[in-house]
């Protein structure tokens, strides 16, 4: 599976989800994108932004005082 | 059956752009929310950076209330094109470094791009007459509407009775009878039609959407354009506006002391971009350099830090400082005493 590992260490909210955004327009439904963040806020912030869009999120996690959340695309159909 | 037409509401995270798309949702309109992003916007940065803050709920209010109305937010950086917007703005500043009408004009535009782009017909936002002093008066709204291009693909639901027919209601896509005449400063129209709609949950930011209101911002934001003799910046320089004490004892340089736990950790992470120092035989706090030092500023920086350390009433403190090279040496200084400290180095 497509699998990718996104840089948002020491980027502050909204900026991780404004790359995990851009990155998920370009890929295939099914590819999992995967945030890794040091702002707690995206936490919250990432899993809204998948809800509100349509991802599906598959995990959040904290590793080692960094967060981590992966979101799997789907884009299913405009209006 | 008649095409479902297609609008983009500006969502800042307040109230009125909430209520703004909640109208015209509410009229069969398909409804996605933009959201600009100038890297000033207050979304709880110092609250992610703070210690202290750390347990407060961290939640972005543009998505919280995408959420709420059940659409699409797009989130669009223009960070490198509100530069020119911020530093020479057309229309002139707020009471502090706000732009709001440049600014207004500014995302209008952007939005009018996307829905070209995308195929959209029409653009609405939470404006009301008269709301604010700056931004959001009746003779600023032709302006908004022509300068960003928009013209009449620029509705504001909230205030529509009071402005000339746009073409949504011209071409009956939306209902102007169920739109509202609200205008001045008051907030209890807002109030009362989120009761009426039920909804409960919202942010009231005070003063404005960005920390170009904020007076204390402004002023070092001032500081850092005098010191660099022009008005640049960089995503770096306004991140570290938001944190830390920034005093500045000479022309050439500036420091920027950490005031608690985290905003120390939140500096760390610009050590390799910035000379820094840290307190070595005490506890205190990180600082950074911002600009360049010699060696007896160095020390002074030194004895500056360290009157912020445990160590301050200590006859010598150990400091480390490590240059742009990364290089670190080890200085021992005698702490500054606080009336040693000019008031006008605090910026
Ligand atoms: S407060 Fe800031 S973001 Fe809001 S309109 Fe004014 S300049 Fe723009």
């Amino acid at each position: 599976m497509n699998r990718h590992v996104i840089d948002c260490r020491r980027l502050l909210c909204p900026m991780p989800v404004i790359r995990v955004q851009n990155a998920v327009a370009s890929l295939p439904d099914g590819s999992r994108v995967e945030a890794v963040c040091t702002d707690p806020g995206a936490l919250n912030d990432i899993p809204a932004w998948s809800r509100i869009n349509g991802h599906r999120l598959i995990e959040t996690r904290t590793d080692d005082g960094e967060y981590i959340i992966v979101v799997e695309v789907v884009h299913g159909e405009s209006p | 059956m008649s095409e479902q037409r297609k609008a983009v509401a500006l969502i800042s995270g307040g109230l009125d752009s909430l209520l703004a798309a909640h109208v015209i949702q509410a009229q069969g309109i398909h409804v996605e929310g933009i959201n600009f992003f100038t890297g000033f916007c207050v979304e709880g940065h110092t609250h992610a950076i703070r210690k202290r803050d750390q347990k407060k709920e961290k939640r972005n209010n543009a998505l919280h209330v995408a959420e709420q109305l059940g659409i699409k937010l797009h989130i669009v950086d223009i960070v490198e094109g509100y530069k020119q917007i911020l530093t020479h703005p057309k229309h002139g500043y707020g009471a502090n470094l706000n732009p709001c009408l440049d600014c207004k004009i500014f995302m209008v535009r952007k939005a009018h791009e996307w829905i070209r782009a995308k195929g959209f017909d029409f653009i609405i936002t939470g404006e009301v007459i008269g709301q604010r002093p700056m931004s959001q008066r009746k003779e600023t709204m032709p302006i908004v509407s022509g300068e960003s291009g928009a013209n009449d693909l620029l509705l504001r639901p909230l205030c529509a009775k009071n402005l000339p027919l746009t073409l949504p209601e011209r071409e009956g896509w939306v209902d102007r009878d169920r739109l509202y005449d609200f205008s001045g400063r008051s907030r209890k129209p807002q109030m009362a039609l989120a009761a009426d709609l039920g909804i409960e949950d919202y942010a009231q930011p005070a003063g404005g959407c960005c920390f170009l209101t904020d007076e204390r911002y402004a002023v070092k934001l001032t500081d850092l354009w005098r010191a660099r003799g022009s008005k640049q910046y960089e995503m770096d320089d306004i991140m570290l506006l938001k944190v830390g004490r920034h005093l500045r004892p000479a022309g050439r340089y500036k420091v920027i002391i950490a005031r608690e736990e985290g905003e120390g950790k939140f500096m760390q992470g610009y050590r390799r971009q910035y000379p820094h120092l840290e307190t070595v035989s005490h506890g205190g706090p990180f600082a950074l350099i911002d600009g360049v030092v010699d060696e007896a500023d160095v020390e002074l920086v030194a004895r500056l830090v360290a009157r912020y350390s445990q160590g301050r009433h200590a006859d010598e403190v150990e400091m480390a400082f490590t240059d742009l090279a990364g290089q670190t040496r080890s200085l021992r200084v005698r702490p500054m005493r606080p009336e040693q400290i000019p008031q006008e180095w605090l910026i």
